[in-house]
């Protein structure tokens, strides 16, 4: 099968372009803005039959988005980080329009202090707003997904916009080899876009996104999208099963490297979990029982997946590339509630929190890690969260603060 | 004016499309405008909602629109006409719908977001030329929270949030002449008070393609504290007091649609209103009195010179 090397913003460019979108509203953001360019320069070449309009935010890129889709076209955008969280007020509420459109979001850590690199602040500050997630570890996946998500949001069942997320810099700046399928074959897959009740025609007068007033409609709306959402997990299912028969890759909702017979499991997202990988099949070579959980979808939150992948484990590391401030990590938290209440086969959890800011994790780290968490295992004592840093990184910092004293000194401060 | 079909009151539409039966308040100056408005613009429109007062026309399972209807946010009623105009040109292009199914993509919005939030997405849509109507119904304040100030808000006048013996210390922001320095299709003034003038500019604007604006004087019992049988004679005297020029933007040149020319004193709306009684009492305020009776006589001093704000200004006498 023919490859090609495309960066991941690259992977969700084809992505769009394979699912045949008709309307992209954008707005340029580091690290995502190569997607947007890469689409621009397809439908000036005529190679994509799409409009595409450059808004003034991400605020307004996100309404158009949701306004045009409740209007009947298929609809695709992109943004990154602080963009997300400037759209974050029109990604629910277009979430309660229920239009299925799909949303690549590039991961990156959010202001203060501001930086481009990734963590996932970003993408789980959205994380109750309605769409559903799916998160990519490579540029294959990225692609693939892309087309997935438009079958998971456009089902029946689901009409719910996705957000596709990958991380910035590892995965959007880097070049894999991907398998780009024959654009008939990925339209075969796809479809097209039924509207079903939502849009707009002169001769069908409709009212979408009205007001309620009291609780108990408000109720039966927000229920309602939720148990939408919750449909979600057994139309993913299927829908990758589909695309497994079709193209041959297989996406489970859940991804489980070499957890059968593992005792210790780490458990993350997003493109580091390749690292974690490396990780299990170099300490499955010194003898650890070790594996690894990736969570594809987040939501929904696959809990029936995880749980009986982790039943019989002794110990889980949760690697959390977030942090809630005066709590710790998020994925604990959601790990640690799918798991309440299964006694005693349920696993010891332990929380680690690295890799903010593109901060690296390194192999020493994942084998301390595995360690740390045996231990907790072995004495039945969770140890609190894990801020991953090392001595020689709070040395870094310790001279750029040096060196910050320094200069305000010479400029006469104190 | 041959060019119009709307020549006196009778030539206004005797069938009226907006229901009844709305929670807008009593007298309602904005809802006023918004009947009017919507018997000529007819119902192959959609109207795209800012936060505000008018959301409550469309609530659950109600609404008195014939038409389609789309609540946004606050600040991006602007995007989200431009996502609806640009579904149904790219529908009628592929040829999924026909173009008599094709609709008005109009704008509805008070003057807490026109002025405020809603303007950058706003700005935007008139940049890019966005085929649409801007409809702002400005009361002059946030009336769906109580009347606190916005950007909206005439100098002087107490507020929920400036509630002093000199009432609101800023100014009333220009929005006509930010419009128009963006150079839209057309911009216009108007005020429900006086139907036939904003009819002929809804014709107008109908008729026309690209970013246009109605900006609506909405005289406001609740917020402005007058009884509401009053609203259309106020409304009237906000014209007649030259507070409120009626004009319109078209062609690259501001036309004023009336001239007041026995203007009355500014006074005569001011004391009609709540909101202005702490300048009468308990002692007159001559210091706020007189520099609002300056503002407007210098405004219409610039008209008849030709040097009010959009410059190129040109007058043309009013039916009246």
């Amino acid at each position: 099968m023919k490859r090609t090397l495309l960066t991941g913003n690259g992977a969700a460019a084809w992505g769009a372009r394979l699912a045949r979108v008709e309307y992209v509203p954008a707005f340029p953001i580091t690290p995502q803005t190569e997607i947007i360019e890469t689409l621009s320069k397809w439908i000036d070449n005529g190679e994509m039959d799409c409009r595409m309009v450059t808004l003034e935010s991400e605020h307004s890129m996100m309404t158009a988005a949701g306004a045009a889709a409740v209007a009947g076209v298929r609809v695709f955008t992109a943004t990154s980080s602080q963009g997300l969280l400037y759209a974050l007020e029109m990604l629910y509420t277009v979430a309660g329009w229920r239009v299925p459109f799909v949303l690549v979001n590039v991961s990156r850590g959010l202001s203060a202090p501001i930086t481009l690199e990734p963590d996932h602040n970003d993408i789980l500050a959205a994380r109750d707003s309605g769409f559903l997630q799916i998160h990519c570890s490579t540029c294959q996946e990225v692609l693939d997904s892309t087309l997935i998500a438009y079958r998971l949001a456009e089902h029946e069942r689901v009409r719910l916009p996705v957000i596709v997320n990958m991380d910035g810099f590892y995965l959007s700046f880097t070049r894999e080899p991907v398998e780009i399928m024959d654009t008939e074959a990925a339209g075969r897959f796809i479809g097209s876009y039924d509207p079903e009740n939502i849009q707009f025609r002169a001769s069908m007068p409709i009212s979408q996104a009205v007001a309620v007033i009291g609780g108990s409609p408000y109720s039966y709306f927000r229920y309602e999208t939720h148990l939408a959402a919750m449909n979600g997990l057994g139309v993913y299912d299927e829908i990758a099963e589909e695309f497994t028969r079709t193209f041959g890759r297989s996406y489970e909702a859940v991804e489980a490297y070499r957890t059968e017979d593992a005792e210790f499991v780490f458990f993350m997202i997003g493109s580091f979990a390749t690292k974690a990988r490396d990780a299990v099949d170099r300490l499955r070579e010194a003898g650890w029982a070790v594996g690894l959980l990736r969570p594809r979808l987040l939501r929904p939150f696959p809990e029936d997946h995880i749980r009986r992948a982790l039943a019989g484990k002794r110990g889980v590391a949760v690697i959390d590339q977030n942090i809630s401030m005066g709590k710790g990590g998020v994925l604990y938290m959601e790990l640690a509630s799918a798991l309440c209440g299964q006694g005693k086969t349920a696993p010891v959890l332990v929380s680690f929190i690295g890799g903010l800011g593109g901060r690296d994790i390194n192999l020493e780290e994942f084998y301390e890690i595995a360690s740390v968490t045996r231990k907790a295992a072995d004495e039945g004592r969770v140890p609190p969260p894990r801020l991953l840093y090392t001595a020689e990184e709070l040395k870094e910092v310790r001279k750029l603060q040096a060196i910050a004293q320094v200069e305000r000194r010479e400029l006469g401060g104190r | 004016m041959p060019d119009t079909k709307f020549h006196r009151k009778k030539d206004l539409p005797s069938t009226h499309l907006l229901g009844t039966g709305t929670p807008m308040c009593a007298g309602c100056g904005g809802l006023e405008a918004v009947h009017e408005i919507y018997d000529i613009l007819g119902e192959k429109t959609v109207f795209v909602n800012a936060a505000g007062c008018m959301t409550l026309l469309s609530v659950y399972p109600f609404t008195p629109f014939r038409g389609s209807w789309l609540y946004t946010s606050m600040a991006s009623a602007a995007a989200g006409a431009q996502g609806v105009r640009d579904a149904l040109d790219i529908l009628l292009a592929k040829g999924r719908i026909t173009p008599e199914e094709d609709l008005q993509v109009v704008v509805l919005a008070g003057d807490g977001s026109t002025y405020g939030m809603g303007l950058s997405a706003a700005s935007s849509a008139i940049e890019r030329g966005l085929d649409f109507i801007y409809i702002c119904y400005d009361n002059e304040g946030y009336g769906n929270t109580g009347q606190q100030s916005s950007d909206a808000t005439p100098h002087g006048a107490r507020t929920a949030t400036s509630r002093g013996s000199r009432g609101f210390p800023g100014y009333k922001k220009d929005l006509f002449s930010i419009w128009t320095a963006h150079k839209p299709a057309y911009a216009a003034t108007a005020v429900g008070a006086e139907p036939l003038d904003l009819a002929r500019k809804i014709e107008k604007a109908g008729d026309l393609k690209g970013p246009r604006l109605i900006l609506t004087l909405a005289p406001c019992p609740t917020g402005w504290d007058y009884n509401p049988r009053e609203s259309v004679e106020i409304g009237k005297l906000a014209v007649k007091t030259g507070l409120w020029p009626l004009k319109e933007y078209i062609d690259g040149k501001v036309v004023h649609t009336h001239i007041p020319t026995q203007r009355l004193p500014v006074e005569e709306y001011l004391k009609r209103q709540g909101r202005f009684a702490h300048l009468f009492a308990p002692e007159r305020n001559e210091a706020i009195l007189s520099e609002l009776q300056a503002m407007v006589d210098t405004y219409w001093e610039e008209v008849s010179t030709g040097l009010e704000s959009g410059g190129k200004g040109s007058c043309k006498e009013g039916s009246k």
